[in-house]
């Protein structure tokens, strides 16, 4: 694409790339998905690329990245190696129910057993063909296309995902992890929809794992809905690990009923480009959020992190702690709304962002917005940004301790403040194990991935 | 092992040190004494290897090694510990880790295997033991949320860990209570021996009741006024520095 591609251009060429492949874009879903298509492509149609003149996107620079040259494919890939091959997630014991999903296609040989009854763990597209029941009450109803561009244009280019279901009271103890690969022979734009419906009393951890197995360059634009209903728990951990050419918008919906719980841990471990967007609605009195996320960045990379917490009824907590590492011309943004309505009296609500830059090139920018319209409320926000501490430093070092390992003990410090979050003790160790390689400098890939391309 | 010349110490261009001469040999016990404000820490941080100052002028030499040329760590791997005036709090790195890894990192430079972790427990809990160091402060995060009194005791603890050849205390008596002063004082002597030696830094005569120097410096303004014999010590409290005053004077 050309340089001085405008957005306008860049729109209308996203717009006429759907209406062109609109058959196969269509071609194995239900109703439910093809229903909320018109109105998304409106409104993306009115709101376009948000470019920085958008207020949440204002440090990061969207129209760069969708300016770059993509294929889309709009049919799954068929690759005749196996996946499960290729890409072993050797977690050591941790046990889940793997889930893969290949350029935004849910794997067509993913083997899933051993669920409890009326689990339902199956491909997007397939769920709203065999489940209309179920998917249709959820679809889409979590989600504001008015509000957000690349959610409205995730729905109308949305085919594929996973789809999962927890019927009421069923605890499932083997988190469910979903494994996003990026593998091509070409630069691939990728859309990616999931839907997982927590229903009342249930309790469920969900890991997602984005990961590209190639060098090329990806644009993935993902949305994932959660319905957690009343008394139910849902812990959702999300670790982005993917090469420095690859760029991925990543939007998270959270619908939260009365007395349910919602852990999210946000781990951006490495990637070129990164936005995540997370938006969490407590829709029931006594609804508890609580919202970590970690990032390491280092060369050029761009991490930005949204979030809009919206209390809508009384009796709920929210808390939000998002920490950067930014090294040499990394750049970063945190943008964290929090939003009161008038009827949620004695809400709690917290917001932490704290950051060290490591280099002087190195750029955060940090945003809290509160708008609170009731008046028996609890509010709180700080952000820092900062270097490490010289004094703690000299202090180890006095003690022996070299500087690189000083370093590295008050880099991990700073990051455990996020990961002691996560609740599955394997996954939190292997966290641990990535965090420490990636801040030793060791880490630029999954390093149990077996295709050594690179990146 | 020690010896300091003509030491000249600058901040944003203000001399903090004015020529600091002092020789400490294996086997000694030197008090360092002097009102607020006079170097005193200015000088052990030096010593630890803090790169806030300038040094413009003289020669450090440890162990027949030039000690400015070398880094914080290599300092402590020589020997070399300081007792902080005021030990820094750092929340989120675990005491047991701070302590294991600096042991080992001490090992390492020795070309020593890393302890197991039971001899690690061992010399953990021997070396609580010895000092009266409560084991949830072991548990916690480094100085975080401590009392004066248990950073004073802490660093007392990390000296017994270490086993340094060169301990220098800055203040390490203030604001300890008389149990705790005996803990200090047990933990230089039961280090004292003939190839080993403490430079320590204190206001009062009171912790030279318990560690028998063998001399006393005073600092003042930037300078080593006076030195001589233990004392000297109590000639200052009953005097107090305006006595130096007049003596330098003279
Ligand atoms: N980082 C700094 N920046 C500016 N001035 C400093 C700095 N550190 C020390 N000084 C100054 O150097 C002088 C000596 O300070 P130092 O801490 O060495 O004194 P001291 O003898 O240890 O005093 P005290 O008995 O109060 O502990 C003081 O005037 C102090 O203000
Ligand atoms: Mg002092």
């Amino acid at each position: 694409m050309a340089e001085n591609t405008t957005v306008g251009q860049l729109k209308e060429m996203l717009v006429r790339l759907y209406h062109d492949n609109k058959t196969s874009i269509d071609a194995n879903v239900g109703e439910g998905i093809r229903s909320v298509r018109g109105k998304a492509l409106g409104d993306f149609e009115k709101l376009g690329i948000p470019t920085r003149k958008v207020e949440a996107y204002r440090y990061t620079n969207l129209e760069k990245v969708f300016a770059e040259d993509y294929n889309a494919e709009f049919s799954a890939e068929r690759f005749k190696v196996d996946l499960r091959e290729i890409f072993k997630c050797e977690i050591p014991e941790l046990d889940t129910h793997v889930v893969l999903v290949l350029n935004g296609f849910y794997y067509h040989d993913n083997k899933i057993t051993g669920l409890p009854e009326g689990v339902i763990i199956t491909s997007l597209a397939q769920a709203s063909v065999s489940h209309p029941g179920i998917f249709n009450a959820h679809y889409g109803k979590y989600v504001n296309t008015e509000e957000d561009s690349l959610a409205a244009l995730n729905s109308f280019f949305a085919q594929d995902g996973v789809f999962v279901y927890i019927p009421e009271h069923v605890k499932i103890d083997k988190p469910v992890q979903i494994i996003n690969l990026c593998f091509s022979y070409k630069n691939l734009r990728i859309t990616r929809r999931n839907l997982i419906v927590a229903e009342k009393g249930s309790e469920l951890h969900v890991i997602v794992c984005d990961h590209t197995l190639c060098r090329r360059k990806y644009l993935s634009n993902s949305l994932t809905e959660i319905y957690t209903g009343a008394n139910a728990k849902t812990e959702y951990s999300k670790v982005q690990n993917e090469n420095n050419l690859s760029a991925q918008l990543s939007n998270t919906y959270i619908h939260q009923e009365a007395d349910s719980k919602v852990v999210s841990n946000i781990l951006s471990l490495h990637g070129g480009f990164i936005r995540n967007n997370i938006f969490v609605k407590l829709n029931g009195e006594r609804a508890e959020n609580h919202t970590y996320g970690l990032f390491i960045s280092d060369s050029n990379q761009h991490i930005s992190n949204y979030t809009s917490v919206l209390h809508a009824k009384p009796y709920c907590n929210s808390n939000q702690l998002f920490k950067g590492i930014l090294s040499e011309n990394a750049t970063g943004a945190f943008n964290g709304k929090i939003y009161v309505g008038k009827d949620a009296q004695k809400t709690l609500a917290y917001q932490k962002n704290n950051n060290i830059l490591l280099s002087p090139s190195a750029r955060m920018n940090s945003k809290p917005q509160l708008e609170i319209y009731a008046d028996d409320v609890k509010c709180s926000h700080g952000a820092t940004a900062g270097q490490l501490d010289e004094d703690a430093l000299f202090y180890l070092r006095s003690r022996g301790i070299r500087e690189a390992e000083a370093r590295f003990l008050l880099m991990y410090a700073f990051a455990n403040d996020v990961i002691s979050n996560i609740g599955t003790r394997h996954l939190r160790d292997r966290i641990i194990d990535l965090v420490d390689k990636r801040l030793r400098g060791k880490l630029s890939k999954c390093n149990e991935c077996e295709i050594h391309c690179g990146n | 092992m020690l010896n300091i010349e003509d030491l000249i110490v600058e901040i944003d261009g203000k001399q903090i040190l004015k020529g600091i001469n002092l020789t400490v040999n294996a086997g000694e016990v030197h008090a360092i004494m002097g009102p607020n404000g006079g170097g005193k820490s200015t000088l052990a941080t030096i010593l630890a290897g803090r790169d806030l100052f300038d040094v413009t002028n003289g020669k450090v030499t440890y162990m027949g090694e030039n000690l400015l040329e070398m880094s914080p760590e290599e300092r402590a791997h020589k020997g070399i510990f300081l007792c902080f005036q005021y030990p820094v709090e750092i929340p989120g790195v675990t005491m047991v880790n701070f302590l294991k890894t600096a042991i080992n990192e001490q090992r390492a430079y020795h070309n020593l295997e890393p302890l197991s972790a039971s001899d690690f427990l061992k010399l953990l809990r021997e070396k609580q033991e010895l000092v009266g160091m409560h084991s949830n402060l072991t548990n916690r995060s480094v100085n975080e949320g401590f009392s004066g009194g248990e950073k004073k005791k802490n660093e007392i603890f990390q000296m017994a860990m270490l086993e340094p050849k060169l301990a220098i205390l800055d203040e390490t008596d203030s604001g300890l209570d008389i149990d705790a002063l005996k803990v200090v004082a047990n933990g230089v002597n039961n280090l004292k021996n003939k190839d080993n030696a403490t430079i320590v830094i204190t206001h009062y005569q009171r912790l030279l009741d318990y560690i028998i120097p063998d001399f006393v410096h005073v600092l003042y303004k930037g300078r080593i006024v006076k030195s001589s014999g233990k004392e000297l010590a109590l000639e200052l409290e009953e005097k107090g520095y305006d006595w130096i005053e007049s003596e330098t004077k003279k």
